[in-house]
């Protein structure tokens, strides 16, 4: 009998060592551990959710069908390129999804088919309608999934956030959680461009450029596009430029005619750098493009002398300067009316490289960091309070057990944060309501005891024998509670997001926990008092 | 000994029909309460609805009536606005809003930085969720709520008899009703955060009946001469001081996060207190009377 209280006290002992340990992290006392300590101990303890230490919780779309999309328009004219290669006279359009081709000779069929399992003919007759399979453009759209995950990923390492989680949801989503983000909007702006670069030559010669307005002011786009719809050259489109005034501040929209087909694209870039311009002493972009990329700048510039070549960045003009000379070395310059960290971010989102589809916000969790602090200090103080409140009804109901099942209850507290602490488990706010709930509850498992014991005195029995049916009796009752309870739990982090998988991790270590402490850690107490020598009163 | 009550002997089971009728009507709040919010109507919380909200605090005290006027005239519209004066804060909440996400909480904060000039704010927190989004997690909430139901349906079932299972799946239903449906009276926020704070009801109300029923099927065993009725009620009454005591300290702590734990936990404690007391009442007055009018054979009986 005595050895086996023996055991369960070293138990007990061992496990309130190891939980102490794993909390240390999060208490002050760890900055005072030695070196060899921090070092190899564990350091890590529990982690603040996001809604506790403030950050950004993303969720993003990705647009695969646009990434379709925009692999049909490449397939579109590569073909063109093929026919012109293969001297076939055929016309090329896309529509949306479609390709078009017309006219539809056997010759052209075999040579799309031969050259492009991918595409699939929807619709013949005299033309021909293409479409990207339904099996390729699953590929397509899971590798822009794929790809976007990276270049968010470049793009916050450049960023510098502490500690980021970017991961793959589902089919095509993102989530991107970014702890202890000082300014949300400029991380959103940075992972949600874009950020395709194009330069595409102007079409001044047109004969419709000259009736174009010079600009126009904001929220007039869209008429101006609907005006020159059809007038323009097929093979053309307008996009805007945004000028501000530096002296009044004034913004106006400058609408430019372009050739739809870009010249050259940002994945050509080698290099994107913030220069500060020293006109204005304002900053701006300089770009580097690869062997590749410099040797199609030289051509474009060379063919297009007097012209002018815009740049543009996810169809905003952002300059379309005129070619002066044939421009060799590969390299160019964006500018705007950009500030320090515009033109920082721009650079960062032109060296990771432009995503595959645009994103769509699907969900943003903001929490700035000072509502989280709030946070933590009322959920302490309301644990604090709970706390002495339940142990001193616990006292007051049943005098000296009492005393025994506040021990147990703080042996509780204990062990649940030690046990978050070795998970490195996440606190959310929830998650502390979770704990302060427990304090409770975990009373129960002692209060079921102790009522069972009562009706064994009652019943005339001795202290000792009380006790052990007391305990016996209780035990199953027990168990079956926190069972129950263990469902609720499991289902929670099952379906619960976030914060409230946190809460349901919190709620079912307690109850495990509460497990133990009630069946070993109170019935040891009782049992040591009965050992010594056989009590005539319990004090319950 | 503290005793609350000495040798408590109500006749719970005889009220049995008085507690069917208060039940009947919180659970009928409750139903309509749960087509209310399926069909859209409820006053559900951005997680739900999709839609942006916007906390901010300010430095001054600032005066709710302004600040709607100044988000009016900015050309805001459907907006829900709140204040917690004593901090300054104030929360506003723009419901299925069909505009761009993310360029709301612009628009808000654009609008309220030009007409307060003198009253700065932090932006304490954001949310946005796309109706995408809200529906994903609309249908996870059910599909939790239903999970859990039928995890309890099954467990009591193998414990103790498929009766009893019904028994308890029962109070429980009625408590995650009772709750929803008082909080929908109340006018207060449906969201993630009370479906936690239901599910922790139900697994709390559960702990309870099984506590009663435990009782009641060791009585069952013991008593064999006594009639189902009377083993029910001594069992309840002998079990009485642990169900009051064991919800005075969770509700002790449930009222200290009610009162300390901060605004954002204030609904959450707030469907606990009530979760707490109708659970309590439901495993004495729901569960037991339902397996009592099930009847069929005496369950436990020795063979």
């Amino acid at each position: 009998m005595k050895k086996k209280i023996y055991w369960r006290l070293i138990l007990i002992c061992a496990t309130v060592i190891l939980a102490v340990v794993f909390f240390l992290p999060n208490t002050p006392a760890f900055q005072y551990m030695p070196e060899w300590w921090q070092k190899n101990m564990p350091n890590k303890g529990i982690v603040l959710g996001l809604d506790l230490q403030g950050g950004l919780h993303l969720v993003f779309e990705v647009e695969g069908d646009k990434a379709v999309e925009i692999t049909t328009d490449r397939y579109a004219s590569n073909l063109r390129n093929l026919f012109v290669k293969k001297k076939l006279t055929a016309d090329v359009n896309r529509d949306r999804l479609n390709i078009i081709v017309s006219p539809s000779s056997i010759e052209i069929r075999k040579l799309i088919e031969d050259n492009y399992p991918g595409l699939l003919p929807v619709e013949t007759g005299n033309r021909i309608v293409y479409r990207i399979s339904d099996k390729e453009a699953r590929r397509i759209k899971d590798s822009a999934a794929d790809q976007a995950l990276e270049t968010i990923r470049n793009r916050i390492d450049q960023f510098g956030v502490a500690e980021p989680t970017i991961v793959r949801q589902g089919e095509n989503e993102v989530v991107i959680q970014l702890p202890g983000v000082k300014d949300p909007k400029r991380a959103i702006d940075l992972i949600g461009k874009t950020a395709q670069l194009e330069f595409k030559l102007v079409d001044d010669d047109a004969k419709v450029a000259a009736e174009i307005p010079q600009s126009i002011i904001p929220g007039e786009e869209e008429g101006l596009l609907n005006q020159f719809a059809g007038k323009i050259p097929e093979d053309d489109e307008i996009l805007f430029e945004k000028r501000v005034n530096r002296e009044t501040g004034e913004v106006r929209k400058i609408p430019i005619l372009l050739k739809k087909q870009a010249a050259l694209t940002g994945d050509l870039l080698s290099e994107a750098k913030v220069n500060i311009d020293s006109r204005f002493n304002e900053p701006n972009v300089s770009l580097s493009f690869n062997a590749a990329g410099a040797n199609l700048f030289e051509e474009v510039t060379g063919a297009n002398v007097k012209k002018r070549l815009a740049i543009i960045l996810d169809n905003v003009v952002y300059s379309a300067p005129v070619i002066q000379e044939k421009i060799t070395g590969g390299s160019a310059q964006i500018t705007g009316h950009f500030s320090m960290e515009e033109a920082k971010d721009l650079s960062i989102v032109l060296r990771a490289g432009a995503l595959p589809a645009p994103l769509k916000m699907l969900q943003n969790v903001t929490v700035g960091p000072s509502l989280g602090r709030d946070s933590i200090e009322a959920g302490k103080m309301a644990g604090i309070i709970g706390t002495i409140a339940v142990v001193v009804f616990m006292i007051f109901y049943y005098r000296f057990s009492g005393v025994i099942a506040d021990f147990a209850l703080f042996l509780n507290i204990i062990l649940l944060l030690g046990a978050m602490a070795s998970l490195n488990a996440t606190l959310t706010l929830p998650g502390i309501a979770g704990v302060i709930l427990a304090i409770g509850m975990a009373v129960d498992s002692n209060v079921l005891m102790f009522e069972r014991i009562r009706d064994e005195l009652r019943a005339g029995k001795t202290p000792r024998a009380a006790v052990d049916s007391g305990y016996h009796k209780a035990f199953w009752t027990i168990f079956d509670s926190h069972v129950t309870t263990l469902i609720t739990a499991a289902v929670l982090f099952q379906f619960g997001t976030g914060p409230i998988k946190g809460f349901a991790v919190t709620l079912s270590l307690g109850v495990a926990i509460n497990l133990f402490t009630a069946l070993i850690g109170t019935k040891s107490v009782f049992d040591i008092i009965n050992s010594k020598r056989e009590i005539k009163k319990l004090s319950i | 000994m503290v005793e609350l009550i000495k040798n408590p002997n109500v006749n719970f089971l005889g009220k049995r029909y008085i507690a069917f009728v208060l039940s009947g009507i919180l659970s009928v709040i409750g139903i309509i309460a749960i087509v209310l919010i399926a069909t859209g109507h409820a006053n559900l919380g951005i997680d739900f609805a999709g839609g942006t909200s916007i906390q901010l605090k300010f430095e001054k005290p600032v005066v709710l009536h302004d600040i709607r006027l100044a988000l009016e005239r900015g050309g805001l519209k459907d907006f829900d606005l709140q204040d917690l004066p004593t901090l300054n804060k104030i929360l506003i909440r723009v419901k299925k809003s069909e505009q761009e996400l993310g360029q709301g909480s612009e628009k808000i904060t654009g609008i309220l930085s030009q007409g307060f000039p003198e009253n700065k704010y932090v932006v304490d927190s954001t949310t946005v969720i796309g109706p995408k989004v809200g529906g994903r997690l609309r249908a996870d909430a059910a599909k939790a709520v239903a999970f859990a139901v039928i995890g309890i349906l099954i467990y009591v079932a193998f414990r103790f008899q498929f009766k009893f299972g019904v028994g308890a799946t029962i109070a429980t239903f009625h408590d995650v009703l009772a709750v929803l449906g008082l909080f929908y009276i109340m006018g207060k926020e449906i969201n993630l955060i009370l479906v936690t704070a239901i599910l922790t009801i139900a697994g709390y109300s559960l702990t309870d009946t099984v506590v009663v029923f435990d009782r009641i099927r060791e009585n069952l065993k013991l008593k064999q001469r006594e009639s189902i009725e009377t083993v029910m009620n001594s069992s309840i009454n002998e079990v009485l001081s642990r169900t009051i005591i064991t919800s005075t300290t969770v509700l002790l702590t449930s009222i200290a996060l009610f009162f300390f734990g901060g605004e954002v936990l204030h609904d959450f404690s707030l469907a606990m207190i009530i979760g707490v007391i109708v659970g309590t009442y439901s495993s004495i007055f729901v569960a037991s009377p339902i397996v009592l009018l099930w009847g069929g054979k005496r369950p436990f009986a020795k063979k």
